[in-house]
């Protein structure tokens, strides 16, 4: 944990607001993520988690408060946008690939449209990716022909390809069949072993309390609580918190 | 516990098939559907048999001796006129004397190869086009012809530059003067079609509401409208003696209607694309233009294909309106060709023939749209 302590905080987001329309989805969030770490966002459905690490990339906007990514702050300015959006990779719900390029397009696109890579290095590259996430004699198919898991591992390569500093993972196992889920937990629990910074909304709490470094859990657009995954599971202090564990969790064990 | 074996496949049982379950299925389901089927059946009784008469069985072939690809063939002795056809079958000697008239209106006869040239050019390039589309570069193949193609035709038609000797505008007619209003007017009015959909699509406020009152205004006004406004009042804003060509006012007139047409088309298209799409481009970092170029248009323009081509095939027919403002397409040959005294009554033998080729060309585009669909989805499964 010493060395965790004087690692620089790659992510600050202080007195952050947001409302869509009347309704105010978020709620004075304050908090920090230091570089490598893995923080795990849980809440119920409608509590703002994903809403949260949208703003971090922008694709939401917010109207208070400010948001520094690795030494960007966050404006309307699109130049800035898009550099970090060039630094933060994002993983959706729905995988999100492009469904009239083949798989191998899809992950270099990127790559050699905002970071000006060669079609060759692009190329390259994206096989090695895919290879990782062990899907690699599928370059050539379209997305609509994989499996939910393989495009959801697609998904991942495809933000990988980027070099990120930080990876968002928005519900990556939500839409799954239950017998996908563990072939993407396993792909994210290599990428956070390998040291990248990851901030992940999930329910998979096994994965929360194997990978995670923090565990935060909002409800009503605030942040109630947050621990290391030991004491989070272990002595839940808020009641919001202690009966959202005995509904997830019931099951579980 | 109870494991059971896995069932081999089977056919469906026997009674599913055949034809008369075909013809109970599909025509006689219901007494009501029954009765549907027997009065088209008389609806075509009594209308496709005089119909073939008229066309084909007491129609009048004396076209004299023709020459086809170097050979001979005669049909009569002596080519049909106007008496000797009568009036109670069609008499296709007629087209057959003024088929220039349709093909290629008023165009000096002596130039004739330059718009036989324009239409091989034309067939070549949707040949090419079906040809290359396998190809490592199609795309930039097509895109050079797209460019060049426009450019060569109007050197090859119009004449000037040096090179050819000029034929103006009001000397072009029939069917050359209907495909070029036609594909000039989709050429154009496409790209445009696709910017005003972005700009009704956009967070900028001025370019949203100008992109939105255009479109609304020009699909609330005929097209004979906007015909009639720039045939004629167009030119009351411009300087007097300026000579501003007819041809190239009704192509604005075209271009600017037909471009709020496809705009909305494309506009389907592109709420038809998943908000998550957006999102995705976004975030890994894509420019406005890099997105819409590289995500979104080429899977809204894809969805929209059927629509686009519908869209091009009103155009196609709409053409036949430059009419009132004195063009001389392949419809209003009809009315100049049966204004021959020698030829006085021939109305309805030229609007079959128009007829006829309209629907060759149209439903062969209709068809190809058809195939582009179909390829698409194979390409692109959901």
């Amino acid at each position: 944990m010493e060395t965790e302590n004087n690692k620089s905080n790659i992510i600050e987001i202080s007195e952050l607001n947001k409302w869509y329309g009347d309704f105010h989805a978020l709620k004075n969030i304050n908090m920090n993520v230091k570089e490598g770490e893995i923080i795990v966002v849980c809440g119920p459905s409608g509590s703002g988690k994903s809403t949260l690490i949208r703003c971090v990339n922008f694709l939401e906007k917010f109207q208070e408060g400010n948001i520094v990514v690795s030494g960007t702050e966050l404006t309307d300015d699109a130049q800035k946008i898009r550099k970090i959006r060039s630094e933060v990779a994002m993983v959706f719900q729905h995988f999100n690939l492009f469904p009239h390029l083949t798989i191998v397009d899809n992950l270099t696109l990127a790559p050699i449209w905002v970071h000006n890579e060669t079609k060759e290095e692009a190329r390259e590259k994206a096989l090695k990716f895919l290879e990782r996430v062990d899907i690699k004699e599928q370059a050539e198919k379209y997305p609509n022909q994989l499996s939910g898991g393989q495009q959801q591992r697609v998904a991942i390569a495809r933000s990988l390809c980027t070099s990120p500093k930080i990876m968002l993972f928005d519900e990556p196992t939500s839409a799954l069949d239950p017998e996908m889920i563990s072939e993407v937990l396993d792909v994210m629990v290599e990428l956070a072993k390998g040291g990248i910074t990851m901030i992940c909304v999930t329910h998979e709490m096994g994965f929360a309390r194997k990978m995670a470094n923090r565990i935060i859990f909002m409800d009503e657009g605030q942040i109630v609580e947050e621990n290391d995954p030991i004491n989070f599971f272990k002595n839940p202090e808020s009641d919001r918190l202690q009966l959202f564990l005995s509904q997830i969790l019931t099951h579980d064990e | 516990m109870a494991v059971n074996e896995l069932q081999s496949t089977r056919k469906p049982p026997i009674s599913q098939i055949g034809a008369i379950v075909w013809l109970r299925t599909n025509l006689f389901s219901s007494w009501i559907n029954g009765l549907l089927t027997v009065a088209s059946l008389y609806l075509l009784y009594i209308s496709i048999p005089p119909l073939l008469d008229w066309m084909f069985l007491s129609a009048n072939f004396n076209f004299g001796t023709v020459n086809i690809l170097g050979f001979d063939i005669k049909f009569s002795e002596v080519m049909a006129d106007n008496d000797s056809c009568g009036k109670e079958a069609a008499c296709w000697p007629f087209i057959y004397e003024k088929i220039y008239m349709f093909i290629y209106g008023f165009y000096p006869r002596e130039e004739v190869w330059r718009p036989d040239v324009f239409y091989g050019l034309t067939a070549l390039f949707i040949l090419i086009v079906r040809l290359v589309r396998n190809y490592k570069y199609k795309n930039r193949i097509i895109l050079s012809m797209v460019i060049t193609y426009p450019i060569v035709s109007y050197i090859l038609i119009a004449g000037g530059f040096g090179l050819l000797p000029v034929v103006e505008t009001h000397q072009w007619g029939g069917l050359l003067l209907t495909l070029i209003i036609a594909s000039v007017g989709i050429l154009i009015s496409f790209p445009i079609g696709v910017v005003l959909a972005l700009g009704r699509q956009s967070d900028l406020r001025v370019i949203k509401l100008f992109s939105t009152l255009f479109i609304e205004f020009i699909r609330a006004v005929p097209l004979i409208t906007i015909l009639f406004m720039a045939s004629f009042v167009l030119p009351l804003f411009l300087e007097s003696g300026t000579n501003f060509d007819k041809l190239l006012r009704a192509l604005i007139g075209i271009a600017l209607f037909q471009a709020a047409y496809f705009a909305e088309v494309v506009r389907g298209g592109l709420q038809a694309i998943p908000k998550g799409q957006y999102e995705a481009a976004d975030a890994v970092g894509l420019s406005y233009f890099q997105k819409n170029a590289l995500i979104i248009l080429p899977q809204a323009l894809k969805i929209s294909i059927p629509n686009i081509v519908g869209s091009s095939i009103s155009l196609f027919k709409d053409t036949t309106l430059v009419l009132i403002i004195g063009l001389m397409d392949m419809l209003a040959m009809v009315n100049m060709t049966s204004q021959d005294i020698y030829w006085l009554g021939r109305e309805t033998e030229g609007y079959v023939f128009v007829t006829i080729v309209f629907w060759v060309i149209l439903y062969s585009m209709s068809r190809y749209s058809r195939k582009l669909e179909i390829r698409f989805n194979t390409e692109n499964k959901d």
